[in-house]
């Protein structure tokens, strides 16, 4: 988890964000590669190949074909900006997307970037969203049921965590640690929309609040590791954690999900390992941060494996790409247990400098091309 | 070589000639077609912006916010009068695959070729979809394109037997650098198969090059190490002021001039016939990070801050001598005195181009101030230009009781690009 994440207000926005992207994530046959919508601006005509269409994303494939640089806007009636694309130099393409509701609204070509422009009366039909890929549909479907599962396999590991701790046996519970969070941190962008819960269970200490009480993993991590004792207040801690997800898996279903939130639900995995996990701090009394690791990529894996079929047509060398990268930081992964069908890692302050900016770097390499399928998703 | 190297041939021609006020936006200049760029922005803001149509790479010191053409001869930011900042990095490459770092080496320069003209990357930093990153960082927006240059060099490692196949095609200049007395090198700061030097007259345009080239290299390359520059220590276009180095004192003062182009052709650009075809009209680089003992040279006296350099504080002038220009007598300095151990009749006329920068990484642990000079020097052959001046250096100079190098690498500086179907690197994997 983030500790940037901790406030409820943050939480909060999170959760308005993931929203957002919920109301971006509707498709429209107009956003299909083909089904742009051709601009043709020139010194004195500004040609649209259909001045009506479907609610919804829509693209506008611009050609200058004239001498002047132009700029290309998408105007409601009373001249405020939908979108706008400027500096389109003379004979040049440029794309221009945006997310347009039904109603009247005029396209302006402005040659020379000067004036008014040339305009273009245009109507957007349709109150309602077009049609979402069924595939898609079948991939959140998918990703709900994948998502409680790991909640409902992770009850019983954090069982077996919470009984050592309310027994007092400091070895057993440093065993069930790591493997009680690998559930949690597989869906962690779902399981941290829920503003309340992640601040009371994944908190790290320097992400506290002020006047907030420090409850969950990291500080029963504390306990066991730096104190090496569990004490009264630890078992109580144990008992609030169980509560906690408990509560969690009871809620997890509700939760908010599109095939956008899902893609960038996987980038987000990648970046909670980007600066959590291979700085160490994830972890920071228990070094178990290549567990947490490991969970974070196959939860992005997960959802991208899911939205594949759709990906792979719209953007193939994005998906290719995307093959060899998780290939590749698996393989990194494995060079750091003895076996593979485990989640025996070594532990993180045994990997050195170099070694981390190997994982580093590997996690950029894949971040980098996951950042891009969300909009390989929504094309 | 260290900071102040006064290393240079025949010299000055006051190329700050050409200097206009205002230069366009980099917004006015989206969309600009690439070549045609340069003379697009004088007319759109009457800026004068040089034009190399000798392939000399002699550019003069234009206005501050002009873009300096891409396509010539040589590699824009070797001749080209010296920008203000500098970003340099180096890369390992990541990726096995040879196709992949071709496709790599023409992306970059795709990319390079726009930003260079105040262009964004891709289809921008604004306008696409909604739901994904756009292709462009974004904080150059707005900016001018501010005398941006992109230059690529490849390191010994590119070069190893079993990588992309380059080992017949590893010149014999691109020498693996000996260690000198004094070295204290960093190897997580030192060498690299890729190097990128971007230098502007905004820190954020050179930045913004660097972090969206590494970007589209990401899963092919990664970043070794990068620095930050700031006030250049040394010019190419010779002029009233030398700029001053960390320690206060004037640098390149005779440093070879980006207008001379037979000096360059002697001393910095690789020939037809130096042994390595794909690499005529490049050059080789050297990057060496010298921190400074900052505070104990603020303690040392004036005269002897005086006598180590063999130049006084205020003028510049050599020892004996009234003006900075003046040609310097040697014998007249101590023997152990900077200027006299770098100079090229020290060193058997050994000639380099430099265009160091200083930096300042904060202080360190101890509360000194992390300073110095990022040293780098061009030359048409390493072993007639660093390795001399250097070996005369490190055993005697005076300064070294003030500096010591902490990181240190070499690249072959590949030749300029023709035009729109080039690209950097296409000689040697060809």
């Amino acid at each position: 988890m983030r500790a940037v994440r901790l406030s409820v207000v943050t939480a909060a926005t999170a959760v308005a964000a993931l929203a957002a992207v919920t109301g971006c994530s509707s498709k429209s046959d107009s956003k299909s590669a083909d089904g742009a919508i051709q601009v043709t601006a020139s010194d004195d005509a500004c040609k649209l190949s259909k001045t009506e269409f479907a609610a919804g994303h829509v693209q506008f494939a611009i050609e200058n074909k004239g001498n002047k640089v132009t700029e290309v806007y998408l105007l409601f009636p009373d001249d405020r900006i939908v979108a706008e694309r400027e500096n389109i130099g003379p004979g040049t393409k440029q794309n221009l997307t945006a997310e347009v509701k039904a109603g009247s609204y005029e396209v302006a070509c402005k040659p020379g970037m000067k004036g008014s422009g040339i305009r273009q009366k245009v109507t957007v039909t349709g109150g309602q969203t077009a049609k979402r890929d069924p595939k898609l549909d079948a991939a959140v479907a998918a990703y709900r049921t994948y998502v409680q599962q790991q909640a409902d396999d992770t009850l019983p590991k954090l069982k077996t965590f919470t009984d050592a701790i309310a027994a007092g046996d400091v070895e057993g519970a440093k065993k069930a640690y790591a493997p009680s969070r690998i559930g949690w941190e597989r869906t962690e962008p779902v399981a941290e929309s829920f503003g309340d819960i992640d601040p009371k269970t994944d908190v790290r200490e320097d992400g506290l609040e002020k006047g907030q009480t420090w409850t969950g993993w990291h500080r029963l991590e504390k306990a066991l590791w730096a104190d090496g004792k569990i004490g009264d207040e630890e078992k109580k801690l144990g008992v609030q954690l169980s509560k906690d997800i408990a509560d969690w898996q009871k809620r997890v279903g509700t939760a908010e999900i599109t095939p956008t939130s899902m893609a960038n639900g996987a980038k987000e995995l990648l970046d909670e390992v980007a600066t959590g996990k291979v700085t160490g701090e994830e972890e920071r009394y228990s070094h178990t941060d290549l567990v947490d690791f490991k969970a974070n990529v196959e939860g992005a894996q997960k959802a991208y494996e899911l939205l594949k079929p759709v990906a792979s047509k719209n953007d193939p060398a994005l998906t290719a790409e995307l093959d060899k990268q998780f290939a590749a930081i698996e393989a990194q992964l494995d060079k750091y247990r003895t076996d593979k069908s485990s989640y025996e890692f070594t532990s993180y302050d045994k990997v050195g400098p170099s070694d981390r900016k190997q994982l580093s770097d590997g996690v950029n390499a894949l971040s980098e091309p996951l950042s891009k399928l969300a909009a390989a998703v929504a094309k | 070589m260290s900071d102040t190297t006064d290393a240079g041939a025949g010299t000055t021609t006051d190329a700050a000639g050409g200097t206009t006020s205002s230069a366009p936006s980099r917004r006015s200049l989206l969309g600009w077609g690439g070549a045609g760029l340069a003379l697009g922005a004088a007319a759109a803001g009457g800026a004068v912006a040089a034009v190399r149509d000798d392939g000399s790479d002699a550019v003069p010191a234009a206005d501050t916010g002009a873009a300096v053409p891409f396509y010539g001869a040589h590699q824009a930011g070797i001749a080209t009068a010296v920008q203000d900042r500098l970003h340099f990095a180096a890369f390992d490459v990541t990726t096995k695959d040879r196709a992949e770092l071709i496709q790599l080496l023409k992306d970059w320069t795709a990319a390079a070729a726009r930003m260079t003209a105040g262009q964004t990357v891709g289809e921008g930093a604004y306008g696409g979809l909604a739901e994904a990153p756009p292709d462009d960082t974004g904080e150059a927006l707005g900016l001018k394109p501010s005398r941006l240059t992109l230059t690529i060099g490849f390191g010994p490692s590119l070069f190893a037997k079993g990588r992309f196949g380059l080992e017949g095609k590893r010149p014999e200049a691109l020498v693996d650098i000996p260690k000198f007395p004094g070295d204290n090198l960093d190897p997580a700061r030192s060498d690299g198969d890729l190097c990128v030097q971007a230098c502007a007259d905004d820190p954020q345009v050179a930045v913004h090059a660097i972090r969206n080239l590494a970007r589209i290299g990401m899963g092919k390359t990664a970043i070794r190490w990068s620095q930050l520059g700031f006030g250049k220590t040394s010019s190419t276009t010779p002029d009233a002021q030398t700029p001053r180095n960390m320690m206060g004192f004037k640098d390149g003062t005779r440093n070879v001039s980006g207008t001379d182009a037979a000096a360059l052709d002697k001393h910095v650009w690789v020939g037809e016939k130096d042994g390595s075809p794909w690499l005529a009209g490049g050059s080789y680089l050297v990057a060496r990070r010298i921190r400074m003992h900052i505070e104990t040279w603020d303690r040392t006296s004036l005269s002897e801050q005086e006598d180590i350099f063999g130049r006084d504080k205020g003028e510049g002038a050599p020892v004996g001598k009234a003006k900075e220009r003046d040609e310097p007598f040697l014998k007249a300095m101590k023997p152990d005195a900077h200027v006299r151990l770098a100079h090229p009749d020290t060193n058997s006329g050994a000639t380099i181009l430099r265009r160091g920068y200083s930096f300042t990484d904060g202080t360190d642990g101890l509360g000194r101030l992390d300073a110095g000079l990022f040293f780098l020097a061009y030359q048409r052959d390493v072993r007639k230009g660093f390795l001399p001046v250097q070996r005369s250096l490190a055993g005697h100079d005076a300064l070294n009781e003030y500096i010591q190098h902490v990181s240190s690498a070499i690249f072959a500086v590949p030749p300029g690009i023709r035009d729109k179907d080039d690209w950097w690197g296409r000689a040697l994997f060809s």
